[in-house]
C-alpha cells in the first residue's frame, strides 16, 4: 500500500552498495521509517523515545564530566566544584547531568505507569516488560553510584546506609558482599573508585538492554490505548513521519521542563547536605535518598524493628528473617513483583478503558506509590510509621491479591472490533477477526 | 490537546509531591525577595562589594572561602589593583627554593582565599571546640540558602526563652538547628566602615554578606539565568513550530 513506501534515500548508489554488503540502511528503513505503528497512540506513548534520548544525554554529559572529575576521596568534592567554577560551561554540563538523572526517573516512572494502565505487559509482551524492569534496576544502581561521586555528606552517608543493607543477608554472604562493595571495611577511597568505574560502565550495559527491549518491541509492535491487536494496514501508520514528528514535539515540551530546572532551579531536586564535603565523623540529622528512591526507602523502613519471621526449607533448615533482612527483602520484592506481573494479572483484557474495576485500583495504586514517596522523605516516627506500613502492605496486596482476584470477578466492557473502527468513527474497513479479548501469539 | 493537559497536570503533581524536610530545631527562615531571585535576577553590585568587605573584615577571622580565588572578585567589580592589594595581605607557601625550604610568599590574585586556620583542629582549638565551616558553599548547603544566612545572622536573642539555659560558650539563635550556636553574634553596629557611605547597621551588613556569599556559592547564577531565558524562548518557538508540523502531517489521519 502506498503509505508504506520505502524512503527515497535507499535508492542512492552508495547506500545500495553498502546495503548489499551490510544491510544497515534497509534495517533502519524497516525499523524506523516504514515500521508500522498503531494509529491511535496517545501522548503517553512518547515517553519511551524520550527515555532513550535522556539516556544519550546522560552518557554525553557523563563522559564530559569524567574528563574533569577525580575519583579520590581527597579530591572528588573539589574536582566537582572546579567543574562548576572553572571548567568552561562546566556548571551547565553538571546541572544537565544532575537534573537529567531526576528527569530520567520521571520519564521512566511515567513510562512504567503507562504500561500498567494500558496492560502493555501482557502477552505477547512479557519479555519486553521484564527487560524494562531490568533497565529500571540498572538505572537505580547507576544513579545510586553516581550520587556517591561528588563525595558530599549525602553521598557518603547514603552509600553507607545502602551498602550496609546487604549485610542483612545471612550465612556470611552479606558481609562478603559488603566488603566487596567497599573494597575494605568502610566506605572509603576504594569504594569511590569502584563506584566511579561501575558508574561509567553501567550506562552502556543499559544501552545493551535497551537494544533488546526495542528488539522485543518491534517483534509485535506497540500496544495501544484500547489494547487490542492491530488487524491490518487500516490500523497502523508508518513510523516516519507520523511518530517521528509526534516524538519531536513531545521532546520539545520535555526539554522546556528540563531547561526550567537546569537554568532556574538546578538544585531543587537535590539535597543541600550534598554541598557539605563528606565527613565520616558527622552524621546528618536525616539521611534521605534521592527522591526517586523514596517509595522503596519507605518500604525498606516499614518493617518493624522487632520483626522476626521464620521459614522452614528443605535444604537450608530453619531461616530466621530479622527486621533488617525482611526490610531488604521487601524492598527488592517491590521490584521483583513487577517481574512476575504478567502472570499475576490474568485478565484477558489489556487496556483499563475496558476494565472498569481495574481502572480504580490502578489509581489507588498510583496514589499509594506517592504516599510511599512522602513517607520515605519524612522521619520515621509516630503516625508516619503507621501510614508507611499500611501503604507498604497495600503495595504488595495490589499485585498479589487485587490483580489475581480482579481477573476472576471483573466484568470487562466489550472490546471494539478493530482500532480503525473507533478512530474512523465506525467507517473503517471491517476487519476479519471478531473481537476476541486478546490474541495469544 | 487533552493528553497534553493531563501531562502537564501530572508534571505539576510530581512537583508538588516533593516534600521539603526542614532541618530539625530551628525556626524556618522567612523567604525574602533578593535582587538575584526570580527568572531575571542579577546580583546587587553595590551589595556584593559591601558584602565582600564584611566577609573580609569580620567573617574571615574564623571562616575560610577556599573555593573562591581572589581574581574572582574582578567578576563583581573589583579592579585588578584592588584585588592585588587584597591578596597581598595574605601569605601562602611558595614553591620549595633551591635549598628545598618552603618559604611564605604574598598571595597572588590567582590564589584561592587563604583560610584563617591551617586545619580543622586548629580551627576548633581557637573556637572553644566548635568548627566554623568554610563559607564557599554555605548558601547552597543550607535549606533556605541566603534567607537562612540572613535570618541566622540577625536571629540572635540576648535572652533565651524562659526555661531554656544557654550553656557556657553558647548563644541562643532562633534559626540555628537546635538553637544553641557556638558562634557569638558576629555583627555589631558599625562593625565595618562602608566606602560608599551606607550606614553599617547589623541588618544592612547581614543582607550584604548574604548576597556576597550567595555569589560565592553560585558565581554562575547570572550567566545561567541569562542563558536560560534564551534557551527557553528558543525551545518555545521550536516546540510551537513542531506542533504546527505535527498537526499538518497528521491532518489526513484524524
Ligand atoms: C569568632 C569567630 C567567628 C566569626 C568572626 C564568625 N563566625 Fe560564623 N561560626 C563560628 C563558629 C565557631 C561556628 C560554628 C557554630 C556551631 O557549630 O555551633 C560558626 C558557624 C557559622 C555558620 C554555620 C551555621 C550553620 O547553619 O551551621 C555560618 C553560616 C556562619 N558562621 C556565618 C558567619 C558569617 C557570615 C560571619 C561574618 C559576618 C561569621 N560567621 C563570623 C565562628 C565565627
Ligand atoms: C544511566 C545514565 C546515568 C545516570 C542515571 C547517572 C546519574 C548520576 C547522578 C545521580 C550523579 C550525581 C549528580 C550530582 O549530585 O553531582 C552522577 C554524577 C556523575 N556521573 Fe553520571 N549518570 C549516568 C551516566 C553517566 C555516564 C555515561 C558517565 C560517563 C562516565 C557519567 C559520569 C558521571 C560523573 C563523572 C559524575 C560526577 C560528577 C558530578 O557529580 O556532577 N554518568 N551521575
Amino acid at each position: 500500500m502506498s503509505k508504506f513506501q520505502k524512503p527515497a534515500w535507499l535508492d542512492n548508489g552508495l547506500v545500495r552498495w553498502v546495503d548489499h554488503r551490510l544491510p544497515v540502511f534497509s534495517f533502519m528503513s524497516h525499523e524506523l521509517y516504514e515500521y508500522p505503528t498503531p494509529r491511535n497512540l496517545n501522548y503517553w506513548w512518547n515517553f519511551g523515545s524520550l527515555a532513550g534520548i535522556v539516556l544519550v544525554i546522560m552518557i554525553v554529559t557523563g563522559i564530559t564530566l569524567a574528563m574533569h572529575y577525580t575519583p579520590s576521596t581527597a579530591l572528588a568534592f573539589d574536582s566537582v566544584e572546579r567543574i562548576m567554577r572553572d571548567v568552561n560551561y562546566g556548571w551547565l554540563i553538571r546541572y544537565i547531568h544532575m537534573n537529567g538523572a531526576s528527569m530520567f526517573f520521571i520519564v521512566i516512572y511515567i513510562h512504567i505507569f503507562r504500561g500498567l494502565y494500558f496492560g502493555s505487559y501482557k502477552a505477547p509482551r512479557e519479555i519486553l516488560w521484564m527487560l524494562g524492569v531490568v533497565i529500571l534496576l540498572l538505572m537505580m544502581a547507576t544513579a545510586f553510584m553516581g550520587y556517591v561521586l561528588p563525595w558530599g555528606q549525602m553521598s557518603f552517608w547514603g552509600a553507607t546506609v545502602i551498602t550496609n543493607l546487604f549485610s542483612a543477608i545471612p550465612w556470611g554472604i552479606g558481609d562478603w558482599i559488603v566488603t566487596l562493595l567497599w573494597g575494605g571495611f568502610a566506605v572509603d577511597n576504594p569504594t569511590l573508585n569502584r563506584f566511579f568505574s561501575l558508574h561509567y560502565l553501567l550506562p552502556f550495559v543499559i544501552v545493551g538492554v535497551v537494544v533488546l527491549h526495542i528488539w522485543a518491541l518491534h517483534v509485535h509492535g506497540s500496544n495501544n490505548p484500547i489494547g487490542i491487536d492491530t488487524k491490518g494496514e487500516q490500523d497502523v501508520l508508518p513510523f516516519h513521519p507520523y511518530y517521528t514528528v509526534k516524538d519531536m514535539f513531545g521532546l520539545g515540551v520535555f526539554l522546556i521542563v528540563f531547561a526550567l530546572f537546569i537554568f532556574f532551579a538546578p538544585n531543587y531536586m537535590g539535597h543541600p547536605d550534598n554541598y557539605i564535603p563528606a565527613n565520616a565523623l558527622s552524621t546528618p540529622a536525616h539521611i534521605v535518598p534521592e527522591w526517586y528512591f523514596l517509595p522503596f526507602y519507605a518500604i525498606l523502613r516499614a518493617v518493624p524493628d522487632n520483626f522476626i519471621g521464620g521459614w522452614t526449607t528443605e535444604w537450608l533448615g530453619f531461616i530466621i528473617f530479622e527486621a533488617k533482612l525482611a526490610g531488604v527483602l521487601a524492598m527488592f520484592g517491590a521490584i521483583a513483583v513487577l517481574f512476575v506481573l504478567p502472570w499475576l494479572d490474568r485478565s484477558p483484557v489489556r487496556s483499563s478503558r475496558f476494565r472498569p474495576m481495574y481502572k480504580w485500583f490502578f489509581w489507588i495504586f498510583a496514589i499509594d506509590c506517592v504516599v510511599l514517596g512522602y513517607m520515605g522523605a519524612l522521619p520515621a516516627e509516630g503516625i508516619y510509621i503507621v501510614i508507611g506500613r499500611i501503604a507498604t502492605v497495600y503495595y504488595f496486596a495490589h499485585f498479589l491479591v487485587v490483580l489475581p482476584l480482579l481477573a476472576k470477578v471483573e466484568k470487562t466492557r466489550e472490546l471494539p472490533k478493530s482500532i480503525s473502527e473507533p478512530v474512523l468513527g465506525g467507517g473503517g474497513i471491517a476487519a476479519g477477526a471478531a473481537a476476541k479479548p486478546m490474541e495469544k501469539a | 490537546m487533552n493528553a497534553i493537559r493531563t501531562l502537564l497536570a501530572a508534571a505539576c503533581v510530581a512537583l508538588l509531591a516533593t516534600p521539603v524536610v526542614a532541618a530539625g530545631g530551628g525556626k524556618e527562615a522567612p523567604a525574602r525577595q533578593w535582587a538575584h531571585s526570580g527568572l531575571f535576577g542579577t546580583f546587587d553590585r553595590a551589595a556584593l562589594r559591601r558584602g565582600a568587605r564584611v566577609y573580609m573584615e569580620v567573617c574571615s577571622a574564623c571562616h575560610g572561602l577556599r573555593l573562591v580565588a581572589y581574581r574572582n572578585l574582578m567578576e563583581i567589580g573589583f579592579s585588578e589593583n584592588e584585588v592585588k592589594k587584597i591578596s597581598a595581605e595574605k601569605e601562602v607557601p611558595a614553591e620549595p627554593n633551591d635549598d628545598g625550604e618552603v618559604e611564605l610568599r604574598p598571595a597572588l590574585p590567582a590564589d584561592k582565599f587563604v583560610s584563617p586556620f591551617n586545619n580543622e583542629n586548629a580551627a576548633r582549638a581557637a573556637n572553644g571546640g566548635a568548627y566554623p565551616p568554610d563559607l564557599s558553599l554555605i548558601v547552597k548547603a543550607r535549606p533556605g540558602g541566603a534567607d537562612y544566612l540572613h535570618a541566622l545572622l540577625t536571629g540572635y536573642k540576648d535572652e533565651a526563652p524562659a526555661g531554656v539555659t544557654v550553656p557556657e560558650g553558647m548563644n541562643y539563635n532562633e534559626y540555628f538547628a537546635g538553637n544553641m550556636i557556638a558562634m557569638a553574634a558576629p555583627l555589631s553596629e558599625e562593625a565595618v566602615e562602608y566606602a560608599d557611605g551606607t550606614k553599617a547597621t547589623v541588618e544592612q551588613m547581614s543582607e550584604d554578606v548574604s548576597v556576597f556569599l550567595a555569589w560565592a556559592a553560585e558565581p554562575e547564577l547570572e550567566e545561567r539565568k541569562r542563558m536560560g531565558i534564551k534557551v527557553i524562548l528558543f525551545l518555545l518557538v521550536l516546540t510551537g513550530l513542531l506542533y504546527v508540523v505535527k498537526r499538518r502531517i497528521w491532518a489526513d489521519v484524524h
